[in-house]
């Protein structure tokens, strides 16, 4: 299978994971591992920056995988950007992932808030992946900013309801041209098949798999998932027909003209 | 417009007998539905309901689950001063209860937050009495900024301000406020509030929408459970949290659920025996009913009940918890009882709660907010 590039990093793994819901940090940092998982994003109003023993952060520094601090908790461009700069110096990464809510309750990407933020952090040398609605021309705007892939979601962050902006994510994935990673709503395994059989060129699962009974087998199974849709993807789905195709060509009269 | 305008649509007599009106086929109703509406929460309180129990509880752990993950909030109460021009029938603080008075300085709030730091706190609710001059704005002003220097998130649990000094005390650091209305039936509320500005019951349950407009970003409302009917008063609370989730989309919100308790003093007064006893079965169905009715608020749980209950408790619905509180200022930082703002049933310590969590299977999370996104 081919490998995914973001900015400057090649990904071999397209499932991205979240570190939080999990019930401890030894069974976040299992999952994630088992989950192959090469980009962890972790909320910087949860983790101690400071402290490179953190909880969250020390597991994930310690299996060489990737930190992809977010700004969850922001509700403007102005908080976001001041996280992101932060994160940057306390984490020695310039990667994002911007997300700014004013929603509380559905917690729901602010598309105009969203598109300055980003149009800034690019300028201040940032690897930018905003989390976004499934909105095709802002997820253009998006790239045309500089952002470095965009994360339409799926469905409401944390519903579990797998691809229900199916329509408009195929049409993302058909204009965009930077990598485009399916956030949020992705409830089950199948879901995470169904995101990467689209073209979805990665997905980001955190709920699904912590807030499962068996974390570290669904993190399992979500590999596989992804591993299994994204190989379809490149295999070139068989056409799908919905209904019979008539047995005698209907242009036939034409050769005969 | 506020919740006051609102408000004055409900008659407490006719909401209380819809919801002992409500019958096992409203509960199973409300049960089968994906989102719940405030006649379903009727129900949910109801006597009817009260079979379903397992089955709301199965419900609500798994909604919970969803929303917060495995995980436990802690906070911890800073009570700054007991002083106090209320006269309140169910609180120490009240200005007949004769009692040693004390309101801390700068340098007994500095010895308070390192004896708090060092339990590990980040999230911290500032609690006093209600005294405009000696415990007002001015004193707010000094005391909130050296306080958020050393913690991430601030609450406060203090007198209902006015939009404009809300607005201020965010822009120095502010980040939630609990205003617990106690009861939302102004006659039983003018019983039991006799002096101060307490006494109105309008500027009070006005207060969150004012905190709204002042951009806070958590709300915390709640009755005092006892003071009057306690299926009712908690409907007007599940209630007034619809309206403001509606009005104010940007606000985040929790809810507690305070048992009315023993307290101190030699008032008249004290010894107040609760109007309306809530079981421990009742306040689990409570639970699991303002879970059902909605999924995303914060359901905080304090020390005022038991370990075993808070232990047993936690998983179904609970997001925040405090921990190793002491009510009376400077309590953290010396030893010596003096008083008490009401009993605290888990004197467990800090470290002691956080391993409970853990052995329970929760993560306990002491910080979750950065200060870059307050003010």
């Amino acid at each position: 299978m081919s490998m995914l590039k973001i900015g400057d990093k090649e990904f071999q793994s397209r499932l991205f994971t979240g570190t939080g819901k999990f019930s401890n940090s030894a069974l976040m940092a299992e999952a994630i591992q088992v989950s192959g998982s090469q980009l962890a994003t972790m909320a910087l109003k949860r983790v101690d920056v400071n402290d490179q023993q953190d909880d969250i952060l020390q597991p994930l520094i310690h299996a060489g995988v990737n930190l992809l601090p977010n700004t969850s908790g922001a509700k403007n461009a102005k908080d976001a950007v001041f996280a992101a700069q932060l994160a940057r110096e306390a984490l020695g990464t310039n990667w994002v992932k911007l997300e700014i809510h004013p929603d509380p309750k559905y917690l729901m990407p602010d598309p105009i808030e969203t598109l300055a933020a980003a149009e800034q952090l690019v300028r201040e040398g940032f690897i930018v992946l905003p989390y976004c609605h499934a909105d095709p021309v802002l997820c253009k705007r998006l790239e045309e900013v500089g952002c470095a892939a965009v994360m339409p979601l799926g469905a409401p962050i944390g519903s579990n309801k797998g691809i229900v902006s199916h329509d408009f994510l195929e049409i993302i994935i058909d204009q965009a041209n930077v990598p485009v990673v399916v956030d949020a709503g992705i409830g089950a395994p199948s879901h995470a098949a169904r995101a990467m059989e689209m073209g979805a060129d990665a997905v980001l699962v955190n709920t699904a798999i912590a807030a499962a009974s068996d974390p570290v087998a669904m993190a399992k199974a979500f590999k596989m998932a992804v591993e299994s849709g994204r190989m379809a993807y490149e295999a070139g789905l068989a056409g799908q027909v919905s209904h019979a195709v008539a047995s005698s060509p209907l242009t036939a009269f034409l050769d005969d003209l | 417009m506020s919740f006051y305008d609102h408000f004055k649509q409900f008659n407490w007599d006719d909401i209380s007998m819809s919801i002992y009106a409500k019958t096992a086929k409203d509960v199973e109703r409300a049960l089968a539905k994906p989102k719940r509406d405030l006649e379903d929460f009727k129900a949910l309180i109801s006597p009817a309901a009260e079979p379903y129990l397992e089955q709301m509880a199965k419900l609500s752990y798994s909604l919970t689950r969803k929303r917060f993950g495995n995980t436990m909030s802690l906070y911890i109460p800073l009570y700054l001063s007991n002083l106090c021009a209320n006269a309140c029938t169910y609180c120490g603080f009240s200005m007949e209860n004769r009692i040693k008075r004390r309101t801390l300085n700068k340098e007994e709030v500095a010895a308070e937050i390192e004896a708090i730091k060092r339990m590990k706190f980040d999230n911290v609710l500032l609690v006093t009495g209600e005294h405009e001059t000696k415990v007002g704005m001015k004193y707010f002003r000094e005391m909130v900024p050296m306080i958020k220097q050393r913690f991430n998130y601030l609450a406060m649990e203090v007198q209902p301000l006015d939009q404009d000094e809300y607005a201020e005390l965010k822009s120095l650091g502010l980040d939630a406020v609990m205003v617990y209305q106690e009861t939302y039936h102004p006659s039983t509320y003018a019983e039991h509030h006799l002096r101060g500005n307490k006494m109105d019951f309008r500027y009070r349950l006005e207060t969150p929408d004012r905190l709204a407009r002042a951009g806070i970003d958590k709300i915390g409302i709640g009755s005092l459970i006892g003071l009057e009917e306690w299926r009712t008063d908690c409907f007007f609370a599940a209630a007034h949290l619809d309206y403001l989730e509606r009005t104010y989309w940007q606000s985040r919100y929790s809810i507690s659920f305070p048992r009315l308790r023993p307290c101190a003093g030699n008032a008249p007064t004290s010894g107040l025996q609760p109007k309306s006893v809530m079981t421990d079965k009742q306040l689990v169905q409570l639970i699991c009913a303002y879970r059902l009715f909605n999924p995303e608020v914060e359901l905080s749980l304090s020390t005022r009940e038991s370990p075993k209950f808070r232990d047993n408790v936690l998983p179904l619905g609970i997001t925040s918890m405090s921990a190793a509180s002491k009510t009376q200022p400077g309590g953290y930082a010396t030893e010596e009882v003096e008083l008490e703002q009401f009993e605290i049933s888990d004197e467990r310590s800090a470290a002691s709660v956080e391993d409970m969590i853990r052995a329970k299977g929760f993560d306990p999370v002491w910080r979750d907010w950065h200060s870059v996104y307050s003010g």
